[in-house]
Formats: structure tokens, sequence, C-alpha cells
């Protein structure tokens, strides 16, 4: 075994792990204001179709995006009003988003299936994009892979040290004692819906016009789920999310190589991972309640209505 | 705040003072009102005539005795995952991995009626029906041990398990179960006739599946009214609280719930192995065990509800592809206007709890 193939498949993990990190911090953020939306899969499902129509329609993928980030947006303020402003059932809601994402993207996208695109081409940094194993490794991704790094410590960074931040966690936590201090606290919930919304969008178009550069129905393949699962993972701290998502990416990764590593199991097996390791993460997680009970918004999930 | 709160307009949101129980009856058949005119509107955007398409959708599929055997044959296995799912979702356990289970309980119950079926003669069906059972609820026992054994969340175990169940068939079909004869297709054997649930009608495919599914509404009705497991479940779901200081043990609500559910998917997955498909194949379910949910929601988590829920949602299914070989419209649009059904459904709940009045002035 040489470094190379290790190499490239450090390098394929980040890849595989950057849609993830984009759709789990949407949902921190989410989360963090007390919103639970099992909708992440229909939203990436819905950017991945427009990310990718709107990137071979217009040859841009900086439309794409946009565009992906924009149907994201739109379909979760569909949530956002059900659930916030008509006090509708969260988990029910979301459900319904993520069935409906699938069955729209489907239909909408019926057009786009089997055409190429161009993925988004690795940013090159002179001199250092060409040095051996630290150039594959760190300065040859696309601009997206960075951002969602960039993004992760933005996040990190307004949650703990600025104002904004902290109104948000005050509205997840406790959502009537930051209301009758004069917070906008619905309105607060809507604009993390909507970054939410905006974030799994982008990480759809992620998948579908860089990581494999195609549209397919029911591509995500449940990494809306995982990505959500990811959240409570990386106990709803950004880096912690981030370092989860890395390491389902070498988990995805893994599989595709793992043959050619001379692990001789059946391919499905090998598919099962991701999955299953997302149960286990799950398990090692949750089997101390107390992990979640000090670490998860206290009004997660509840819905909040001032004046009733 | 909700909207309509302020602004120019004349009609305003406001909490009734106790849910309305015409607008708990109305809100199922609004919903689906609403669905067929965001339907029509669709057709008409497809450039489609919307009556024709109506036509094609909703009327042709049922207009033959064939026709209407299929749409019981597809309301069964959604009638029987969604009875299940209606008592889990009362007892707020979140079971979404019908699918998966649907999908195990077609293994094990396939897998019994591959090997076993020649043997068991016409007994065969009876065990094959017990063996999806069981194997549905091994696979919902997943999602149970780890919820109240080790605080789990079900959602994310038993979706995931969705993925593991159908990569475990798409194994079985494509290596040691495949049939030898089958000309290289991932597909078993088919299952000797034996094996096989009886048909209902001359002329049509619905089969004893879709009685069993009627017993077992009736069965639910009667275990949710009038059993004290039932009132216990129900009393769990509706106030955590208040049951636990009843007395009442959460654990066993979890996996009450999960059994029954697990149980009735594995029920509906060995149902569709033993009846319209009579093999095992790498898809068994076009995903029956989600739209199920739908189902289970439509029929507002009653049994009566359920069956005449899953009725509507099997005439989906049947319009779509009808509307695909007639009007060349995408097979799609069938999910389409499943996901857009609950949408709907959500939304005119909110009017069990709130009306519209009318006022004159814009601001209080």
């Amino acid at each position: 075994m040489n470094i190379e193939v290790w190499v490239t498949i450090a390098a394929s993990a980040v890849g595989a792990a950057t849609p993830l990190m984009f759709a789990a911090l949407g949902e921190l953020v989410t989360e963090r204001a007390g919103v639970l939306n099992l909708g992440v899969e229909g939203m990436m499902l819905v950017g991945a179709m427009s990310g990718f129509a709107v990137g071979v329609a217009s040859g841009s993928l900086l439309l794409g995006y946009l565009a992906a980030a924009g149907a994201g947006v739109l379909i979760a303020l569909l949530f956002a009003v059900l659930t916030l402003s008509l006090q509708a059932n969260q988990v029910a809601t979301g459900l319904a988003l993520t069935l409906f994402g699938v069955g729209f993207s489907a239909f909408a996208g019926r057009g786009f299936v089997g055409i190429p695109i161009q993925r988004l081409p690795p940013l090159r940094v002179p001199l250092l994009t060409e040095l051996p194993v630290i150039g594959p490794l760190l300065f040859h991704y696309d601009p997206l892979v960075y951002l969602s790094i960039a993004l992760c410590a933005l996040i990190a960074w307004t949650l703990r040290r600025t104002r904004v931040g902290l109104r948000l966690r005050a509205v997840g936590e406790a959502p009537a004692i930051a209301y009758a201090l004069g917070e906008p606290a619905t309105r607060i919930r809507y604009l993390a819906v909507l970054f939410g919304g905006a974030m799994s969008g982008i990480a759809g178009a992620y998948l579908s016009t860089s990581l494999t550069p195609m549209w397919v129905e029911g591509m995500t393949a449940g990494r809306g789920w995982i990505a959500l699962a990811l959240v409570v993972f990386g106990t709803w701290k950004p880096w912690r999310v981030l370092g989860g998502a890395y390491l389902f990416g070498t988990v995805t990764v893994l599989q595709l190589y793992a043959q050619g590593l001379g692990v001789h199991v059946p391919s499905e097996f090998l598919s099962m991972l991701p999955y299953a390791a997302t149960i286990v993460v799950l398990v090692v997680i949750c089997r101390d309640p107390k992990t979640i009970l000090l670490n998860q918004p206290a009004w997660l999930g509840r819905s909040f209505h001032p004046g009733y | 705040m909700l909207p309509f709160d302020r602004g120019p307009w004349p009609l305003r949101l406001e909490r009734r003072s106790k849910p309305s129980a015409a607008m708990r009856m109305a809100s199922s058949p609004l919903a689906a009102l609403a669905m067929l005119a965001t339907g029509l509107l669709v057709f008409g955007i497809l450039g489609k005539d919307p009556a024709a398409a109506f036509k094609v959708f909703f009327i042709e599929p049922v207009s033959s005795i064939y026709g209407v055997g299929e749409l019981l044959l597809k309301a069964t296995p959604l009638m029987l995952c969604a009875l299940g799912l209606a008592v889990c979702y009362r007892a707020n356990v979140w079971n979404i991995g019908a699918e998966g289970q649907l999908t195990v309980g077609a293994i094990s119950g396939g897998g019994i009626g591959l090997f076993y079926g020649a043997a068991l003669g016409s007994w065969a069906p009876p065990v094959m029906l017990a063996a999806g059972v069981l194997g549905g609820m091994a696979w919902a026992a997943i999602p149970a041990l780890l919820r109240s054994r080790f605080h789990t969340s079900e959602i994310f175990v038993s979706l995931m398990l969705v993925y593991i169940g159908q990569l475990l068939l798409s194994y079985l079909v494509h290596g040691p179960w495949r049939d030898p004869a089958g000309q290289n297709f991932p597909q078993s054997q088919p299952l000797v006739d034996s094996a096989l649930l009886p048909p209902l009608l001359d002329g049509a495919r619905v089969n004893a599946g879709f009685i069993i599914a009627l017993v077992l509404a009736a069965v639910s009705w009667w275990f949710g009214t009038a059993t004290a497991a039932g009132y216990r479940m129900r009393v769990g779901g509706l106030a955590p609280a208040a049951a636990s200081y009843a007395g009442i043990s959460e654990r066993l609500n979890i996996w009450l719930a999960l059994m029954i559910s697990g149980g009735a998917a594995g029920l509906a997955g060995v149902c569709e192995v033993a009846g319209p498909i009579g093999m095992l194949q790498p898809v068994v379910s076009p995903g029956y065990g989600f739209a199920a949910i739908i189902v289970a929601f439509l029929g507002r988590l009653h049994p009566l509800g359920v069956v005449l829920a899953s009725l509507l949602m099997s005439a989906l299914y049947l319009g779509g592809e009808s509307a695909q070989m007639e009007l060349q419209l995408p097979a799609s649009v069938s999910g389409l206007f499943q996901g857009a059904l609950l949408f709907f459904l959500l939304a005119a709940e909110l009017f069990i709890g709130y009306r519209l009045r009318r006022v004159r002035s814009s601001s209080p």
C-alpha cells in the first residue's frame, strides 16, 4: 500500500464530507433556534435538482448554487409557515417536506436525467498545489470545500461570541423568556429555518454538480438524514459536526476503496456501512441521557406562539 | 405571530375556544380536494386538458373489475403499514422506517416460501405470513431496543434501517438467492403456486391480503378503544408526564408501538411477495412504507380513516400509472401529489384549533 492511495482516499473523503457539512451546519443553526426540521433530505434533493438544472441551462455553476440556495429557502419557507405561524407539528411537517421534496425534485428534474455537467474546477495555489502529498491533500479542492470550513468557523464564532448568536440561542432555549425580553422570537426562528434551507440547497447542489456531476432521482440516498444525525452526534457544536462529517466522509469513501484494498465482502454490505455507522454513533452519543440533556436546545421541536 | 394578524386583510385568524369537531372530520376531505385542485392545475400547466386528465387519472383505472381489483391490491400494503403506524404515532413513537420493515418482512416471509413452500403445501401461506410479521418485528426491535435502552431517536434508527434492509434484499437476490435459471436477472425463483395468497375475485389480482388488512383494521379499532394497553399507549402519547405519574411504562409503550407497526409492515411485505410479485426481486415496494406515513395522517390516525385514506392513496398510484401510459405524464407526478397532500392536510388541521373571522377595521 503506497502513500498516494491513502492521499487519494483522504482527499475524496473531504469531498464526500462537504455536502454533509453544509446540510448539517444549516440544520445546526435551525435547531439552535429550537426548530427541528426533518426535511433536510427533501431540501437537499430540491437543491440538487434546481442547482443542476440552472447550472446546465445557464452554463454558470455560480447561478446554479444561487438557485439551489434560493430553492432551499423557498421550500424551507413552506415548513416555517406551517410550523412557526400555523403551529403544525414539526416532526410531521418535516417528514412532509422530505416526501414532497422527493416527489417534486423527481417531477421537476425529469428533463435533466442523463445530461452531463462540467464540475467545479479545483482551486490551484501556485507552488503549493504541486507539492507532493500536502498539495493534493490540502490545496487541491474546489472553492466550496474551503467555504464549508470557513462557514463552520463563522457559525461557531457567531453562536459563541456575537449578540446575534446569543439571541438565536436564547430563542432556542427559552422562547417565552426571550420574547418577554423583547426578542422577535418567531422572526428569529423563521430566519434560522430559512438559513437551514439555503444550506441544504447548497449541499444538494454540491452533490449534483461536483461530487457526482449528474442529476438522478433520489440521489441524496439518505445523506440528509445522516446530516441530521450528525447534528446530534456533534452535540449541536459546529466544530464537532465538522469532525463528524469528515468521519462519515471517510466511512463513505472507504467502502468504495475497500474492494481495491483487498477486502472481499459483497458490495451491498460495504454500502450499508454509512447507515450502520450512523446508528452506532447515535447510540454512543445518546447512551448517556445527560449528554443530550446538557447540549440539546431546551425548546427543540416544540412550538412557541406568543400571545395565546 | 400568525399570518393575517396585521395588515389590510379583512380576515383574522383567531383561536377557537375549543377544537372544532366538524373541522376534525372535514380536514382530510378538504386536503384531498385541495390536492385535486392542485393536480388539475398541474395538468393544465403541462398542457393537458384537465377534465380529460382527471378522467384518465381517477375514473379509467377503476372502470373495470380488474381495475377495482388493482385499487384494492395496492391499498392492501398501504393499509397494513398505515394501521401500524397510526397506533405508533398515537403513542408518540415516530417509526418512519415502515419501508424497511416491509422489506425485511418480504425477505423472511418470501425466504420461507422459497425454501419450504413446496414442503409446507397448503400450510405455506399462513407460515409465510407469520414469518413476514416476525421479520418486520425483528427489524423494528432494533429501534425499540436502542430507544428504550440507549435513548436513541427511533426516527433516525428506523430510517437508516430502511437503507440497510433494502441493501440486504439486494444482496440476497444478486447473490445466494438468485435463480440460477433466471438468465442472470437479479431475482429469486418464482414461488410455487401453493405458496401464493388465493385471489378474491375472478379476473382481478386482489388477494386474501386485503381481507387480512380489513380484519386488522377492526382489531386495531378494538385495541385502541376497548383495551387497557391501547388506552395506556394513547395516554403515553398525549401526556407523557401524566402517563409516567400514573405508572404507565414508557418502555413498554415504545416496544408495543414498534412491534405492532413493524409486524404490520412486515405483513405488508410478505403479502406483496406472496401476491402480485410472486418472487423476490431487488425492489419489492414503490415506497409504500413512506406513503403509509401520509395515509396514517390522512386517516387522522383512526382505523376507519386509514382504510379510506389507503384507498385514496392507492387511487393516486393507479392514476399515476394510467397518466404515464395515456398522457405521457411523468410517473413522478404521483410522488408530487403525495407530498402536496400531506402539506394540505397539515394546513387544514390548523382550522381545527383556529378559525377565520371577518373584521371591519384593519387594526385593533
